[in-house]
């Protein structure tokens, strides 16, 4: 060979998995996503929609700060948002893909507002509150017990059966209110004389016992998943049913149990959502909530604490788009790419926390 | 070109992932034409070193030379461009399709796909090196050993004169391993560099010229085989003197545990798995059951375990110590009906992770895997396994970082320690391992082995799934021989041969059981 010595080059960027990061260095990671995220959107700003970015900003905090008031309404959205998140957390820990959370919402809802329509003038309040929350996660439950049943009996995809729950639910809350009220597409707001049924005023508000519980129902499931025996099976379960087989674990009562556990509160949360904040019911009572709060569980990896961080942030994000497509009157997509952007970054800096990045040249002595 | 004394040639090649040096400052060649054994216990970082060779891993430092040019290896096709070909433990084959088909397949896209002259050319080189291979044979009908000589025909055809072999022989039957080491003597007459990774000593002092041997990621040194003896090769990996006798004690007043009686299991695609299996096994003596891997090992455990659902007509009895005129009905109970009809039951499964542990949780939350159940409180109680977990890392030398550690995160020596560590603890009164020292170094094996003989001394009925014939010989005092789901032998492990072993593996004799 003529050439005896060639030159080789290590590849410019190379991607290694870290080993675990200290709590400072992931504050950083994020810390930097999110202003990189804000750098992003000000050039988006400023170029696109002409506007000064950091009075888009301004505007942006105001609309979950600016007043008392607004502030109350994003803790009553995040108390929504993390109850659905905090139902979903031990059937995806289970590894059993919940889709249905928005039908299991739905479906509590609507046996809420049954409960509420046709015994509301009948039973006395505190009796009328038992018999609502029991029939909203009895229904619940049993969007959650239909698919891990045929799971555990004939090993279905819940995946697609759970997602189609919700076309079920859905349907069912259509063709109640048609029912109920003709061609209206909710039901109005319900007992609106008597108001028997609705939350009490707690705090000036009536959404503060919504929030009183979900507080309650975040340490409930932290404690559940991290000290119970329930939750114990439910980590292994979800590692490998091989493995839970080994131990004697009864796979099957496990997952239809840990469903009905999950569809239970997905069920209480539609209680809250017409007891406390609605007063009626509508296909669209859930909002995508359901889906939302797939993400704030995987985000989270089930800590319920973190969950809520993650509510708040998605809140304030939802909150201040809409606040900024009203104050400038912009389209409401310029608000949502502003806040997608945002979203964006956060996500991928999960991907920093995990991986490094090794320029050419660098060696790994520091690692030590 | 003249043709180059070394094959490859390594230069302070060091590879780190995280904190750890998997290889350290190694620098060694590879000679055409020889046999290389690559020694080393478990994570002395071998495979890591090969990968590099073979473009799986990029070095951090370092370089690595082949045929005496600076070689640059960013993946597998690079190596293969280069005539580096390894063979891994995996299989990397599509099943529905035939050996020539998988030959043909990923050959670069410039050439003219003909399946014909593919078959032509990979009949050459099955008559050159003299492999038994039929290539029209569909993958899936394919044994373990025929997988491996397709894989090895495969980097031939596309041209490897550099072979990496790891841990080959650990899925083979002893007159396969002759089969591929006659192969594997017939490339090196052909002048090409084979390595060979073996945790098997006499597997290399049989088949190697020379060895090269890893500590911790450091290049201790190599030598001539010729040269070299199984105690010598073993002080040179360990770094100290390791006893290489296998002790054997004389079962003391054996009672019987276990009478199995016409255990019939069928799979979930309705196979019998296993035929009629009916054997006794008694407290204080280690009964080996020797078999190629897949002929029914695993659901024989399984069964006992209650994990598996056997036909009608199989019995599987057990004898408490209290009241051994009263056999107990295990089945039909599940796993934990038989725990709690007080059977001691130790089951170290093959599937370590997959089935004994729970990869994403440390050593506590796994000790408590089978026993967190106990009590009436809703809550699980962390401090007995904690209690536990420390003293099994102290006692069998866990090395981890701290007890909530991934278990899935430990190399694979110290996942087995955690695994036999706690089934030890829950004093068995029956013990069953399905390969328990499946990819476990020397020093790891060996303690297990004691560990083994600690509990039959201590009374208890052992089970030992084995793969390796001389180690079961030697350890065993019976050996039952599994062959295609049924017993074809039950003998003496003091007088069996290895030979009688491996025969009795593949080929069903007629005279029944000679107990």
């Amino acid at each position: 060979m003529t050439k005896a010595t060639q030159t080789v080059h290590e590849p410019l960027l190379r991607i290694a998995k870290r080993d675990g990061i200290p709590f400072g260095k992931k504050v950083l990671i994020r810390a930097v996503a999110i202003l990189l995220a804000l750098v992003v959107d000000a050039l988006f700003i400023f170029f696109v929609t002409g506007l000064n970015p950091l009075s888009v900003y301004g505007v942006m905090y105001q609309g979950t700060f600016a007043t008392p008031v607004r502030f109350s309404w994003a803790l009553r959205d995040l108390a929504t948002l993390l109850c659905v998140g905090i139902a979903l957390a031990p059937a995806f820990k289970m590894r059993f893909w919940n889709i249905g959370a928005e039908g299991q919402v739905l479906i509590g809802g609507m046996a809420t507002a049954l409960t509420m329509v046709y015994l509301g003038s009948s039973l006395p309040a505190p009796l009328l509150f038992v018999a609502m929350f029991a029939a909203s996660v009895v229904a619940g439950a049993l969007w959650g017990f239909i698919p891990a049943w045929f799971k555990s009996r004939w090993n279905t995809n819940e995946t697609l059966f759970t997602l189609m729950m919700n076309y079920v639910a859905t349907s069912i809350v259509a063709c109640l209110t048609n029912i109920m009220r003709g061609q209206a597409s909710s039901l109005g707001t319900l007992n609106k004389a008597t108001k028997a049924g609705w939350f009490p005023v707690l705090f000036g508000q009536r959404y503060t016992i919504n929030i009183i519980v979900v507080l309650v129902l975040t340490f409930a499931m932290y404690a559940y998943l991290k000290y119970s025996k329930h939750g114990y099976e439910i980590a292994v379960v979800g590692e490998s049913e091989n493995t839970a087989r080994y131990a004697g674990i009864n796979v099957r009562r496990v997952m239809i149990r840990t469903m009905i556990i999950s569809g239970a509160i997905c069920g209480l949360c539609g209680f809250l959502i017409v007891a406390g904040k609605d007063q009626t019911i509508s296909t669209t009572s859930a909002g995508g909530r359901g889906f939302t709060a797939i993400i704030v569980a995987w985000l989270a990896k089930f800590n319920t604490f973190y969950m809520a961080l993650i509510s708040f942030l998605l809140v304030f994000l939802e909150r201040g788009a809409s606040e900024i497509a009203s104050a400038y009157s912009l389209n409401e997509y310029a608000a949502d790419i502003i806040t997608g952007v945002i979203l964006f970054f956060i996500l991928g800096s999960e991907f920093f926390i995990n991986y490094r990045v090794v320029r050419r040249g660098e060696t790994h002595k520091e690692g030590k | 070109m003249a043709q180059t004394q070394y094959a490859i040639r390594l230069e302070h090649v060091t590879k780190t992932f995280g904190g750890v040096a998997a290889n350290q400052d190694i620098s060694m060649q590879i000679r055409r034409g020889e046999i290389l054994s690559l020694l080393g216990e478990n994570g002395s970082g071998k495979t890591t070193l090969m990968n590099m060779i073979a473009g799986i891993y990029y070095p951090d430092e370092g370089q690595i030379y082949v045929n005496d040019e600076l070689a640059d290896i960013r993946s597998p096709r690079d190596a293969l461009a280069l005539g580096i070909g390894m063979i891994h433990q995996h299989f990397k084959l599509v099943d529905v399709f035939t050996a020539v088909e998988n030959i043909a397949l990923g050959l670069p896209k410039s050439e003219r796909f003909d399946l014909r002259r593919v078959r032509d050319k990979a009949r050459a080189i099955c008559e050159k090196y003299q492999f038994a291979l039929d290539l029209d044979q569909k993958v899936y009908e394919m044994s373990v050993s025929q997988k491996q000589t397709l894989e090895i025909v495969k980097v031939l055809f596309r041209g490897a004169d550099i072979l990496i072999l790891d841990e080959p022989t650990a899925v083979l039957t002893p007159q396969e391993t002759e089969r591929l080491f006659d192969v594997m003597r017939n490339m090196r007459a052909d002048g090409k560099a084979v390595i060979i990774i073996t945790h098997k000593l006499h597997e290399v002092l049989e088949i190697s010229d020379r060895v090269a041997i890893l500590r911790r990621g450091c290049y201790v040194g190599d030598v001539v085989t010729a040269d070299a003896t199984e105690a010598s090769l073993t002080e040179m990996m360990v770094g100290k003197k390791v006893e290489l006798d296998i002790e054997r004690p004389e079962p003391k007043d054996p009672v019987r545990r276990l009478a199995i009686k016409d255990l019939t299991v069928y799979n979930a695609e309705g196979l019998k798995v296993l035929d009629d299996v009916s054997f006794d096994a008694y407290g204080g003596e280690i009964l080996g059951i020797a078999g190629i891997s897949g002929n029914g090992q695993k659901e024989l455990l399984e069964a006992i375990a209650g994990l598996q659902h056997p036909a009608p007509g199989s019995d599987i009895q057990f004898f408490p110590p209290e009241q051994e005129d009263k056999p107990m009905e295990l089945l039909g109970k599940s796993p934990r009906a038989i725990n709690e009809a007080g059977v001691h039951l130790s089951f170290v499964p093959e599937d370590r992770l997959g089935m004994g542990l729970v990869g994403s949780m440390g050593m506590t939350d796994n000790m408590m895997l089978k026993s967190y159940d106990a009590g009436s409180s809703p809550l699980v109680d962390r401090k007995a396994p904690q209690e536990l977990a420390k003293e099994i890392k102290e006692e069998l030398g866990v090395v981890t970082p701290d007890l909530n550690t991934p278990v899935s995160r430990l190399s694979g020596g110290n996942v087995q320690k955690v695994l036999v560590g706690r089934e030890l603890a829950a004093s068995p009164i029956v013990l069953m391992t399905a390969y328990a020292v499946r990819g476990l170094d020397i020093n790891t094996s060996y303690t297990i082995y004691r560990l083994l003989n600690e509990q039959k001394k201590k009374g208890v009925a052992v089970l030992y799934v084995g793969e390796d014939l001389d180690v079961l010989l030697q350890l065993c005092d019976r050996i039952l021989v599994l062959c295609g789901g049924r017993v074809n032998g039950i003998l003496d492990g003091r007088t069996a041969t290895k030979e009688e072993v491996g025969l009795r593996m593949t080929n069903l004799v007629k005279e029944d059981a000679e107990q």
